[in-house]
């Protein structure tokens, strides 16, 4: 499946000579880690071989051919973050979230790693969230920092990473756009429904970017309710026809602008989400 | 033809030869494991170091990848030369002591004490396989993999490969992996015709099929039930 998507990629960099680089961290970018197939769609379409392809794609630590966590936070164990107590912030990270270098916690939220040098030397210890430098760092803000990453990406991020995108939907039963100008999220345009749970209604609002998964809401949902959620503009019920495939609520479907759907789950805190550009599957 | 002065003797030999080649025109021996004729230079192994310049600003150059210059000066078996060497093959030694071909050469070369960790490893990088693979098979089905001390030589993902044809061409020019030293058994080992006949192990009821070279030899320094484990393991790997 992946094997298609990284073509686009190959052929970017295909007419440079030693583009090889580049085609794998723009799949680096796109996937968060190089998977098997990828390499060898690489392989295939550059005439390269996969042992050239393989040995250029574990020589370097900033590629990756197991999937990372949503969040890659790398912490410094260079001399000069050494001497200034970066090992007991690598061991804080480690602790909290607990996980040794180099592996992902279970939920497939952070993946931890230690770098050589990250080239802030004067500002040590550094820890680096996705792209976030966090300069003279202490054992007391780790907690914080991973909170952090929690919360979400800023705009610039959401321009470097190509794993996030925005999307337009509409409303599958009236076709009326749900995009929600007036109230940002993300810092973009919020999807606007409203949610219905234990007789009260409220309208709801979650974040446009793909993967982002921000939501806001005038009345608090608890978490773990499945919410009814209704168009604001024709009071439709939106209701799907599958089921989620983590928690086995049912499955929003929403009608993406630039064509096919989105299928958000109904229970509050559950982040499972699909995306389905051909419609193939509804 | 370029005229260069190996240990003194002038040679004349082709342009784009190597040292290597010059000093095997003459008869002068150097030491080689990676070398292999056939397959590109690497320098890999760095046994084949040869002093060239003048003193004081002379420096050691791999002779299997440095290409012949006109006047070039060139000693092979000059005091630095065969300490580097020596060293060299220590540590070759120290990181695969079961290969018999090291053994070997380490034999001929004087080298009589060990004094680093055995690593027992089974591959010292030397690239042979993997030149063979792609220069000589034109198959490319192993390569290197990772850098540093992760280094490693196998197939992608080390899954069978889909050009590996099986031909057996990298096991055959692994200097490591043929004929490999068995010394803990002591019935099936084949280093009793190695160089050194102060034969130390003749004295131990356990060895005493076994003549090492070695000072004392690896066999011996293998005392600890533990060592003895981590070597079954790797046998059975």
């Amino acid at each position: 499946m992946e094997g298609t998507q990284v073509q686009d990629i190959i052929e970017k960099h295909e007419q440079t000579r030693g583009g090889l680089i580049a085609i794998l961290e723009g799949i680096q970018n796109r996937y968060g880690y190089l998977s098997e197939d990828s390499l060898r769609t690489v392989a295939e379409k550059t005439g390269r071989s996969l042992v050239d392809i393989y040995a250029v794609a574990t020589f370097y630590k900033a590629f990756s051919l197991k999937p990372r966590g949503k969040h890659l936070i790398s912490a410094c164990l260079g001399t000069a973050c050494h001497v200034r107590g970066g090992p007991a912030i690598a061991e804080e990270i480690q602790r909290q979230l607990g996980v040794e270098a180099g592996e992902t916690t279970p939920d497939g939220e952070f993946t931890f790693e230690t770098a050589a040098c990250l080239g802030a030397c004067a500002l040590g210890p550094i820890v680096v969230v996705d792209g976030h430098y966090y300069s003279k760092v202490g054992t007391v803000n780790v907690k914080n920092i991973l909170k952090e990453a929690l919360l979400g990406p800023d705009e610039d991020d959401i321009k470097r990473d190509e794993r996030i995108f925005r999307v337009e939907v509409n409303c599958p039963q009236c076709n009326h756009s749900l995009m929600d100008v007036g109230h940002l999220i993300d810092g973009e345009p919020s999807v606007r429904l409203t949610a219905s749970f234990h007789n009260k209604h409220t309208p709801f609002r979650f974040s446009s970017l793909y993967g982002s998964g921000m939501v806001e809401s005038e009345e608090e949902v608890p978490v773990d309710t499945i919410i009814n959620f209704f168009c604001p503009h024709c009071h439709a019920e939106l209701v799907g026809a599958s089921n989620c495939a983590d928690c086995g609520a049912l499955m929003v479907p929403l009608i993406v602008r630039s064509g096919g759907m989105i299928q958000i789950c109904s229970r509050r805190g559950c982040k499972n989400h699909m995306l389905d550009l051909d419609g193939e599957n509804l | 033809m370029i005229k260069l002065k190996i240990n003194g003797v002038e040679v004349s030999v082709e342009k784009g030869s190597t040292i290597l080649e010059a000093a095997q025109f003459l008869g002068f021996p150097i030491p080689t494991l990676c070398h292999m004729e056939g397959l590109t230079p690497y320098g890999a192994c760095r046994l084949c170091v040869v002093e060239i310049g003048e003193e004081p600003r002379s420096k050691l150059v791999t002779s299997c990848t440095y290409l012949a210059e006109e006047g070039l000066q060139v000693r092979t078996a000059s005091r630095r030369v065969i300490r580097a060497r020596k060293m060299i093959l220590e540590l070759h030694l120290a990181s695969c002591p079961q290969s018999k071909t090291i053994q070997d050469l380490a034999s001929a070369h004087g080298v009589t004490q060990q004094r680093f960790k055995q690593e027992y490893e089974n591959c010292i990088l030397c690239g042979r396989c993997v030149r063979m693979c792609e220069e000589q098979m034109v198959a490319k089905a192993i390569g290197f993999r990772g850098r540093g001390e992760n280094r490693s030589i196998g197939t992608p993902f080390d899954e069978k490969s889909d050009t590996c044809r099986l031909c057996g061409g990298c096991m055959y020019v692994c200097p490591v992996c043929e004929l490999r030293c068995t010394y803990t058994e002591p019935e099936k080992a084949v280093c009793g015709g190695c160089g050194n006949h102060s034969a130390v192990c003749l004295e131990k009821p356990e060895f005493n099929d076994m003549m090492c070279y070695m000072d004392p030899c690896v066999a011996c320094e293998i005392k600890q039930p533990k060592d003895i484990k981590d070597i079954k393991d790797i046998k059975e790997d």
